[in-house]
């Protein structure tokens, strides 16, 4: 490709707005589930309407981990495991932004699996989306926490003998108030959930089943990118508000899907400021107030202010 | 370029108190202008996080209990670059948890200050006992080539010194800074004058004013090397940051060349300006035969050393190192060149000695008066080891 043709090529693609050119091509490799989750999250921001100024993601390590560097958004590519505590702090730092979590199930449920816990437990007001592909694809295939029992993975080569997560259940479990899963196969649905999630108060968690065609597919047999995505056509089953505790996967099995959770619960930073205004009253100031209802508070004070005045 | 401002005075708890080092930590920390706090309780050191934890809502700030010291330093960095000045305080084991992520800040260039308690180790060792064993591990922890920066307070009264000016050089330097106090100066109570806000500078963030198109999160290879200005999320700029080699964009560069710019900028950002960052005290080095060099608590009981050996007719200089790093070369190979013996004592079993005899390079005898930690010298042994290098 010449020249002209790459920067026509970036000026052309309808995701130029949410993507770095710049940093194409990208790492992912044919047939991989990443990138239609990607595209999903950009189609969300887009629907939502939120100021892309205002929503940081943040990747921990691994395939999906890439992500934050692909996105033009205010973007950290963190260590591995720790994307959450990260966004926990840009989130405490600076409460206006949206903070999204994208990351991988190796990452977020294996090293990182103590800050996932516990960032659901507090109900932090960040959107954690893994795209989970049962296998650790940037070091080469091996087991991770959620590779189906009897999948075989580089490190499990006569096939898994342990039970794997249940994410959506570990959240739902853990104080998630938002939980829902699909597959790569339904982009529009993710797209839906992401922005769902996004407008959400709360903990927010969105699993994507997606294919890892190098590694998990291969060494399993299964098949290519298209023939994951006709499993998933086949086997998932649209499964809304279902119970969380009957949705385990295994290995080619059936897989349930849907929105499961979806609650209301205060959040982090409204328990925070409900606590201290209860004991300290007038004298506290709520910490960490958006622009918008700073505004409108200082809007509202002049108004009271006027009347009396009258 | 360094804006110094005066204290926000909703920080600064202005006054003569009766407060031990812990407690002081977290109030030097308000008076620079912190406001988020990511901590995880640990024996000696927690009573910084409490402090602060009281205090935050009266001055606007926020602390926040993470599940672990990898999730609180890995909070800092996204409170740094959510635009707040960051703390969190740890103990030996919690340290050996946070040193990955300590190199991600410094890879980063993200600002913050991290204060170690010392205690006895290693593992849990002994975990109500002083020490002064995390010396090296601060400076080499993290895996890779990096520079930090370390104070080492000696009284509770330096531990609000230094909390201000340790913040004062991480946003200068863009650099995590280090305070590396031990259980006994944490622990022990003493007169803390806490001087008026308008009496309090503290050293602002660099933030950049120019076009927004133009802004690069890293600019390498500037005069001195001093780090570029920064951003916080929100503000429209859309930048990248990685732990991997990167260029002044932020974006990922796997090249030898990429990693040579990089990597020099870090270690040369602090090398290059040692001289401004080393503090130290000296007390007639001038004839002395025998320099005692300490730093931290150990130093509190050398000065009676030093103090029994003057009066015994020996010629004996101090010298306390405020800055543990940068090490005080410098100083320390003037030194060297001019006496018999340096006496290093330390609550450990020899490590900052290992620098001073790297760079006296033979010039003098280096006698490193060491323990296994657990306590202060007892100063008759500072004083054997003195009489053992004049002789």
């Amino acid at each position: 490709m010449n020249q002209n043709a790459n920067a026509s090529f970036a000026q052309d693609n309808p995701m130029s707005q949410f993507l770095r050119m710049e940093r194409m091509p990208h790492i992912w490799c044919p047939g991989c589930g990443i990138g239609t989750v990607v595209t999903a999250f950009a189609e969300a921001i887009k629907k939502s309407g939120l100021d892309l100024d205002k929503i940081a993601i943040v990747s921990g390590i691994g395939c999906t981990g890439r992500t934050a560097g692909y996105v033009k958004l205010d973007s950290f590519h963190s260590t591995h495991g720790r994307a959450i505590p990260l966004a926990t702090g840009l989130k405490l730092a600076n409460p206006e932004m949206k903070v999204v979590v994208f990351s991988g199930d190796g990452d977020l449920f294996s090293i990182g699996g103590n800050h996932f816990i516990h960032a659901a437990r507090r109900n932090m007001d960040i959107t954690v989306v893994c795209v989970n592909n049962f296998t650790y694809g940037m070091t080469g295939g091996q087991m991770t926490p959620t590779t189906p029992n009897t999948a075989n993975a580089s490190t499990t080569p006569f096939g898994n003998y342990e039970f794997p997560f249940s994410l959506p259940f570990l959240a739902d479990a853990c104080g998630a108030t938002y939980v829902a899963r699909w597959t790569s196969l339904h982009a529009r649905q993710i797209s839906a959930s992401i922005k769902e999630a996004l407008n959400h108060k709360g903990f927010s968690f969105i699993e994507v089943i997606a294919p890892c065609t190098t590694l998990y597919q291969r060494r399993n047999r299964l098949g290519d990118g298209l023939d994951a995505l006709e499993y998933y056509q086949n086997d998932a089953e649209i499964a809304h508000g279902i119970d969380t505790r009957e949705v385990d996967i295994g290995y080619q099995s059936k897989i349930k899907i849907g929105k499961f959770v979806e609650r209301d619960k205060p959040t982090y930073l409204e328990n925070v400021n409900q606590k201290y205004t209860n004991v300290l009253g007038d004298e506290y100031q709520l910490y960490g107030k958006t622009t918008p209802e700073k505004e409108a508070e200082a809007k509202a004070k002049a108004e009271a202010a006027a009347k009396g005045a009258v | 370029m360094v804006r110094k401002v005066k204290a926000d005075p909703k920080g600064v708890l202005e006054g003569p108190h009766f407060m031990d080092g812990d407690h002081a930590l977290a109030e030097g920390a308000l008076a620079a202008g912190c406001r988020f706090f990511a901590g995880y309780p640990i024996t000696p050191s927690t009573e910084t996080a409490e402090r602060f934890a009281e205090r935050c809502p009266e001055a606007g700030g926020l602390f926040i209990q993470m599940e672990d010291e990898i999730a609180s330093i890995t909070a800092l960095i996204g409170g740094a670059w959510g635009g707040q000045k960051v703390m969190t305080v740890t103990s030996g084991p919690g340290f050996s948890l946070m040193m990955e992520n300590i190199g991600l800040a410094c890879m980063t260039e993200t600002p913050m200050v991290i204060a170690n308690v010392q205690r006895g180790g290693p593992s849990t060792g002994l975990p109500t006992l002083t020490a002064q064993q995390e010396m090296m591990q601060v400076r080499w922890g993290s895996h890779g080539d990096y520079r930090v920066i370390a104070l080492v307070p000696d009284s509770p009264q330096e531990c609000f010194d230094l909390a201000i000016e340790a913040f004062n050089l991480s946003e200068t330097y863009r650099t995590p800074v280090f305070i590396m106090t031990d259980e006994t100066v944490g622990h022990m109570h003493e007169k803390v004058v806490i001087p008026p806000a308008s009496e309090i500078e503290v050293v602002e963030r660099n933030w950049y004013t120019g076009p927004k198109d133009q802004y690069k999160p890293y600019k390498f290879g500037a005069e001195n090397h001093m780090p570029g200005p920064m951003v916080k999320v929100g503000d429209g700029y859309r930048f990248h940051v990685t732990g991997l080699v990167h260029d002044e964009r932020g974006y990922p560069q796997a090249t030898v060349e990429a990693g040579k710019i990089n990597i020099t900028h870090i270690i040369e950002k602090i090398d290059s300006n040692a001289d401004k960052i080393i503090r130290f005290e000296a007390d007639q080095l001038e004839g002395a035969e025998v320099v005692v060099v300490s730093y931290g608590i150990t130093s509190r009981i050398a000065i009676k050393a030093v103090m029994d050996a003057r009066k015994q007719g020996i010629k004996t200089g101090n010298f306390r190192m405020i800055t543990a790093w940068p090490f005080p070369e410098k100083q320390i190979r003037e030194i060297a060149s001019k006496v018999k013996a340096i006496v290093v004592p330390e609550i450990n079993y020899g490590q900052m000695v290992r620098e001073v005899e790297r760079v006296a390079g033979g010039r003098c005898k280096v006698i490193s008066v060491n323990s296994t930690g657990g306590a202060v010298h007892d100063p008759s042994e500072i004083l054997a080891a003195i009489k053992e290098g004049r002789s």
